[in-house]
Formats: structure tokens, C-alpha cells, sequence
């Protein structure tokens, strides 16, 4: 109990603080805020109901007020703004990215977990994001959809480092990746 | 820990948070209810007056959390001069400045401790029915005072690559970064656990 509460509390901290650290930017030059991909790793180190809840309690915090996201945004503002679809489909994202991972075993760790984070972290992600546009927005599903395209080839990037470092971690760390406990 | 309550004492400062949140929920119903350009107009102009109010240091934090929108605001202005429609991009964007300016007049005017004791408050039916919520405060607790540490420690990690590399830091500081949440979180779990854990 204590175990399960410290994991959750330190992954929502560790969200924070990946919007914190200096930006760093990836092979192609695509500067990526770490936030999301430390929503994919919420799900694939600690499985859908542990992942789910840390990303619930980033949010917590952030509704709040405190300004952890990436830029030092927070506040009640963001979930009436037109991102509000993406923080409310984070846990979701969560949930579902350690649900592939606990329940499909028969590929190799960093396998498992990439493509968990392609479907959470990206398809069910972007169907509320999409979601959130168009009602903010008053854009048609599809209109809302041509506006985020342009961020998903930086998401996949992302789904595939969750992977590699998920994989690292298991090896360094095996007994903390819950997902696969 | 900074929080985004505006240091600049309001009268709101001292209304209390529940209500405070009830009467935005009210508020956002309403303006997504409402289609005229006047009546959007005249509210982000009232929202403009609030926030002015106080004075000019509140005014320009508050303007500062609706200029982060512009992006938005461009794409929709732009696409609905291009289908001919002006006046309902209008109406869409001033809805959304005024929704997002409430809000945030709400957490400009509320403590950090205001707004936890709210959540306390709903989350007493769980209390009632036997769910322990202490974890959750708890939780809040470890959040709110390890996330500085934690940024602290990455920052580090950033360094300790600078140092080694001409080249800037990579994802590769990630994997290193989750070691050190985890073993954080292990170490503050036998912490908690050694206090006493979470019920009492």
C-alpha cells in the first residue's frame, strides 16, 4: 500500500519535473515537451490502474494551481481551454498503454511497450484531444483532426523511446516495473 | 513550492474556494450556451475590467495567461475568415478568452490550501463509506515536495551530459531520471511505512 502510493506520487512528480528539466530535442530536431512521454511511462512501468492514477494526480495538482506543465502553465484555465481534451485523455492514455503491456506477453518487453504507447498514448490520446478541439473550437471532428496531425510523427518517436527505456528499466530496476510484476 | 495565486491580495482572496468554483462551473454552462456576439463581447470586456481592478500588476499576470492561447486563436480566426464565416470565429474566440480568463481568476484568487481543503470536503462522502483518503492527501503532499527535487536531479543529469558531450542532452537522461523516481519512491515507501503507513 505504502509501495503502490510512493510509485504513484513520484511518477506524478516525475511528469512535472520532465516539463521543468531543460528542453531537449530529438534526432530530427522536433523539440518535444518529456510531459508525454512520461504519460507513456506512467503506463508501461506501472500498469493501467497505478499509471492511470499518478497521471490523475498530476492533474489534481494542476487544477489546483500549481504551474507544472511544460512552460509553467497550470490552473483551472487549461481544462476549459482547447488543449483540455489531451489532459483529460492522459489517464485514459495511461490506463490503456500498462492494460496492453500487463495483458500482452508474448513479445519482448520494449516491443510490448512501444506499440501499448502507440495505442494509448496516441489513439485513444488523440481521439479526446480531437474531441476537446472540436468542442472548444466548434470544428468538425475532422477539421479538429488536420490540426493535430502535424504531432504525431513526434508522438511515435516518443512511443518508441517509451519502449527502449521501459525495457532498460526492467533490466535495471525489474522489480519496480508493476506492469510486469 | 511556487503556486500561480497572484501575491496581489484581492477581495476575492477571502471568498470562499467552493463557492468560488461552483459559480465558475455555473459561469462556463453559460457561456457555452450563448451564441451572440454582443453578449461575448460585453463579457470579455467585463473579464478585462475584473482582472484591471486590482491593479495593474494582477492585470498583466492575467494577460499573460491568455496571451499563451494565441496560437488557437490565430488558427481560428484565420480558418473562419477563410470559409466566410468572421463574425462566429469571433464568437468562438472571445468565448474562449473569457472561459479560460474565469478560470483563471479562480486560481489566481484561491491558495493552494483553499483548494485542498475543497478537496478534502468532496472527497468526505468516500470517508464516509469507509475509503481511506489519507493516501490522497498524502499523495498531494508527496507530489507538492518532491517535484522540486526531482527537477533538481534532472537538472543535474542534464549538467553531468553537458559536461561529457559537446552535443546537448538527449532522451538517453530519461532512463537514468526514472531510476532515480523509483528509488526515490521505494525509499519514501519504507519511509512511510516506518512512520507508522497510511492508516492510523
Amino acid at each position: 500500500m505504502e509501495r503502490n502510493l510512493a510509485l504513484v506520487a513520484l511518477f506524478a512528480a516525475l511528469i512535472a519535473a520532465l516539463g521543468l528539466i531543460p528542453k531537449f530535442t530529438l534526432g530530427f530536431g522536433v523539440p518535444i515537451t518529456a510531459q508525454s512521454l512520461g504519460i507513456m511511462l506512467c503506463g508501461t512501468v506501472l500498469g493501467s490502474r497505478r499509471g492511470a492514477m499518478a497521471v490523475l494526480l498530476f492533474l489534481l495538482l494542476l487544477a489546483l494551481g500549481l504551474p507544472l506543465l511544460a512552460g509553467g502553465r497550470g490552473g483551472l484555465g487549461l481544462f476549459v481551454s482547447p488543449s483540455a481534451g489531451f489532459l483529460i485523455g492522459w489517464p485514459v492514455a495511461a490506463f490503456v498503454t500498462g492494460l496492453v503491456v500487463e495483458k500482452w506477453r508474448g513479445a519482448s518487453l520494449a516491443v510490448v511497450a512501444g506499440i501499448a504507447s502507440v495505442i494509448g498514448g496516441i489513439l485513444v490520446l488523440y481521439v479526446f484531444g480531437v474531441a476537446g478541439l472540436a468542442v472548444t473550437l466548434k470544428k468538425s471532428g475532422y477539421e479538429a483532426a488536420l490540426l493535430v496531425v502535424a504531432f504525431v510523427p513526434g508522438d511515435i518517436v516518443k512511443a518508441v523511446l517509451a519502449g527502449v527505456i521501459t525495457a532498460a528499466l526492467a533490466k535495471a530496476r525489474p522489480q519496480s516495473v508493476l506492469s510486469r510484476a | 513550492m511556487i503556486s500561480l495565486t497572484s501575491p496581489v491580495e484581492t477581495r476575492a482572496h477571502r471568498w470562499p474556494a467552493g463557492v468560488k468554483l461552483a459559480a465558475l462551473c455555473g459561469a462556463t454552462v453559460v457561456l457555452f450556451s450563448q451564441e451572440g456576439l454582443g453578449f461575448h463581447a460585453v463579457v470579455f470586456a467585463a473579464c478585462l475590467l475584473v482582472y484591471r481592478l486590482p491593479g495593474r500588476r494582477f492585470f498583466r499576470a492575467g494577460v499573460k495567461g491568455l496571451v499563451a492561447l494565441w496560437p488557437f486563436i490565430a488558427v481560428v480566426l484565420v480558418w473562419h475568415i477563410v470559409i466566410g464565416a468572421p463574425v462566429e470565429g469571433l464568437v468562438v474566440v472571445l468565448r474562449l478568452l473569457s472561459a479560460v480568463a474565469l478560470a483563471n481568476l479562480v486560481t489566481m484568487t484561491t491558495r493552494l490550501s483553499a483548494m485542498i481543503e475543497v478537496v478534502r470536503w468532496l472527497a468526505a462522502p468516500l470517508r464516509r463509506v469507509g475509503v481511506n483518503t489519507r493516501a490522497l492527501e498524502i499523495g498531494i503532499a508527496l507530489v507538492v515536495r518532491f517535484t522540486p527535487t526531482l527537477a533538481d536531479k534532472g537538472a543535474q543529469l542534464a549538467q553531468s551530459w553537458s559536461a561529457r558531450s559537446p552535443k546537448k542532452p538527449s532522451w538517453r537522461i530519461v532512463m537514468p531520471f526514472t531510476v532515480l523516481a523509483i528509488d526515490d519512491a521505494e525509499h519514501v515507501a519504507e519511509a512511510l511505512k516506518a512512520r507508522g503507513g497510511l492508516t492510523r
